[in-house]
């Protein structure tokens, strides 16, 4: 396998369900993936694709069926692996007795710091995730949010090369969220790779370079964002101004939607032909003027639904459930 | 090393935060009242029984301690999650199961060390100021140190139980490895009857079943040297030593073969 962050041939996890007769349940599907070093990867897919199980595969918390894994070149499990390596779970729990500080230091302490350096590596993690203030309090008392933040400061306690971030947005409000985008920018930016799972599309538009994007156990497709989404206009949004009402009609036949913005202000929403020019010519002609044009882009979250609503994947789906 | 360290001082640091050792509060108001009690209602016999109580209590509520934190061990991390935070780090698996035994042998260690103050505090003013005649009609000595052998060998047997806890919980639900874990302890103080087994019943299965009953389940009973050092009778260095030999060995197998079946668990 190659020297990649990630690389993942075939993996696939099969869980037995049922009480007395058991039955197989495949919850991953012969997942290969590669992650490159240094890149921010999301992780995407609705609830129950098979994400956290993935996750889980890779940090060895449940053994593959078959299929295998390399982590920074190193098979599942190495303990130098570990060592640079972060893991942030989904809707994580901790002792509640510890302080958030204790958590932290009693974690850096498994990997072999002294006393005294445990103790200021949990201070500035916690800092920088924004619960510095709170670091004395017993985790008991924590809202959900904070304890996510309190999540990926353990994941980071060791200062690793490679973070797998489970959900990192769950339980977290809008400011929450900007900060761990921030910080996810900054681990990159760092030269950390990033592989996160996520099932809020804004998130993994705003913060990935590539993206895998799953379904039912399966990997549907994976690629660069920029390939996924570039050139995929879908038609184009005009605002006019000066209009009259009888130009407005002659394209609302046209216009997938027409709203009126003010006294002679209108925005259509038009297919992608005819093309712009031609609009243009009609409506100077008409009398009104241009106010913008501009392309209607598919977003991630068009791709993904186009993606996972693929009559490929219902296949899959009915034949998983079958 | 250093890592099965910090897991076994966190899992001791749980347990005081958790009010395990307000038991100890229990202990000592049971001894001082009993204490007070017999000291009214009987003489010549309350040194006696103040250390067949002192020793009976210090083995029942480390067995409660033992049993019922020993179940949670490992199924406590499991079921509340933080098992995936823990083993993302860089330990193995089997120094979770080492490190959490010991984090609670620890926690018994210094529970049955305060008792055995508590119960030589309590000895040693019942014995204050008694007369050398009155002194003369006791078994042995108040402060005996013979004691101390009796609550070392309770130490060993209740590390087994944690070590049986801590088995049953690697596979099973806590409230069937605690059943099992009593049925265990049980059981383990009669497995000199099962070995005689073979003697009242006629059926040879039900003979083999017993006999094998007798090799596979550990022999508690080797472990209670309490009525002989309440009675001042020597207990032997060397039967103390192969009692301790045999729990070491016992615990060590049970160690590792919950390691192993810890080590091919799914975290689901």
């Amino acid at each position: 396998m190659s020297t990649a962050a990630i690389a993942t041939s075939e993996l696939t996890k099969d869980y037995a369900v049922g009480f007395w007769r058991k039955r197989r349940y495949r919850a991953l599907d012969a997942l290969s993936l590669d992650v490159q070093t240094g890149e921010v990867f999301g992780f995407l897919g609705p609830n129950g694709a098979g994400k956290t199980t993935a996750l889980k595969l890779l940090m060895r918390l449940v053994l593959p069926t078959s299929g295998g894994a390399e982590i920074l070149g190193r098979p599942l499990g190495d303990l130098d692996v570990k060592r640079r390596l972060g893991y942030l779970p989904e809707n994580p729990y901790f002792y509640d007795y510890l302080t958030a500080e204790e958590l932290l230091a009693y974690f850096a302490r498994l990997f072999g710091y002294t006393a005294s350096d445990s103790g200021e590596r949990a201070k500035r993690l916690l800092d920088e995730v924004g619960i510095g203030a709170e670091r004395r309090l017993q985790l008991r008392k924590f809202s959900k949010g904070m304890l996510q933040r309190v999540g990926i400061a353990q994941a980071l306690i060791n200062e690793p090369e490679l973070v797998i971030l489970d959900e990192p947005m769950s339980g977290l409000d809008p400011l929450g969220r900007r900060d761990v985008r921030a910080l996810i920018l900054r681990l990159r930016d760092r030269g950390c790779t990033v592989f996160f799972s996520s099932h809020v599309l804004s998130d993994a538009e705003t913060l990935c370079s590539r993206v895998a994007i799953l379904a039912k156990g399966r990997l549907v497709t994976t690629g660069r964002l920029t390939d996924m989404l570039a050139f995929r206009a879908r038609g184009w949004e005009l605002v006019v101004a000066g209009a009259s009402d009888a130009l407005i009609g002659s394209f609302a036949a046209r216009a997938r939607r027409t709203v009126r913005i003010g006294e002679g202000r209108y925005s259509l929403e038009l297919p992608l032909d005819p093309p712009p020019e031609q609009l243009l010519g009609a409506l100077t002609a008409g009398g009104a003027h241009l106010v913008s044009l501009n392309p209607i882009r598919e977003t991630l979250e068009d791709f993904f639904f186009e993606q996972v609503t693929a009559p490929s994947v219902a296949a899959a789906r009915r034949g998983l459930d079958a | 090393m250093k890592a099965t360290a910090a897991i076994a001082v966190n899992v001791f640091r749980e347990s005081v935060r958790d009010k395990v050792l307000y038991n100890l509060v229990a202990f000592a108001i049971l001894l001082i009242g009993a204490s007070y009690l017999i000291g009214q209602l009987t003489a010549g016999q309350d040194v006696k029984i103040i250390k067949d109580l002192g020793l009976g209590a210090t083995s029942m509520f480390g067995l409660f301690i033992a049993v019922f934190i020993g179940i949670g061990l490992v199924s406590k991390e499991v079921e509340r999650r933080s098992i995936y935070s823990l083993l993302a780090k860089p330990i193995h698996r089997y120094q979770l199961v080492v490190g959490k035994y010991g984090g609670l042998v620890l926690t018994l260690a210094v529970n049955l060390a305060v008792m055995a103050a508590a119960l030589y505090l309590v000895l040693a003013y019942m014995a204050w100021g008694v007369s050398p005649e009155a002194e003369r009609a006791w078994d042995a000595p108040a402060l005996d140190p013979g004691l101390l052998v009796a609550v070392g060998l309770i130490f060993v047997e209740l590390m087994l139980v944690t070590a049986v806890a801590l088995f049953f919980s690697t596979f099973s639900t806590p409230i069937l490895s605690a059943a099992l874990t009593f049925g265990v302890y049980v059981v383990g103080h009669f497995t000199a009857d099962l070995r005689r087994f073979q003697d009242v019943v006629d059926s040879a299965a039900a003979a083999r079943f017993a006999r094998a009953l007798y090799w596979v389940l550990p022999n508690l009973a080797q472990f209670d040297v309490k009525s002989d050092v309440v009675h001042g009778q020597h207990v032997p260095i060397g039967y103390v030593g192969v009692a301790t030999a045999y729990g070491l060995v016992y615990i060590a197998l049970l160690l590792v073969a919950s390691a192993f079946i810890f080590s091919r668990r799914d975290f689901k």
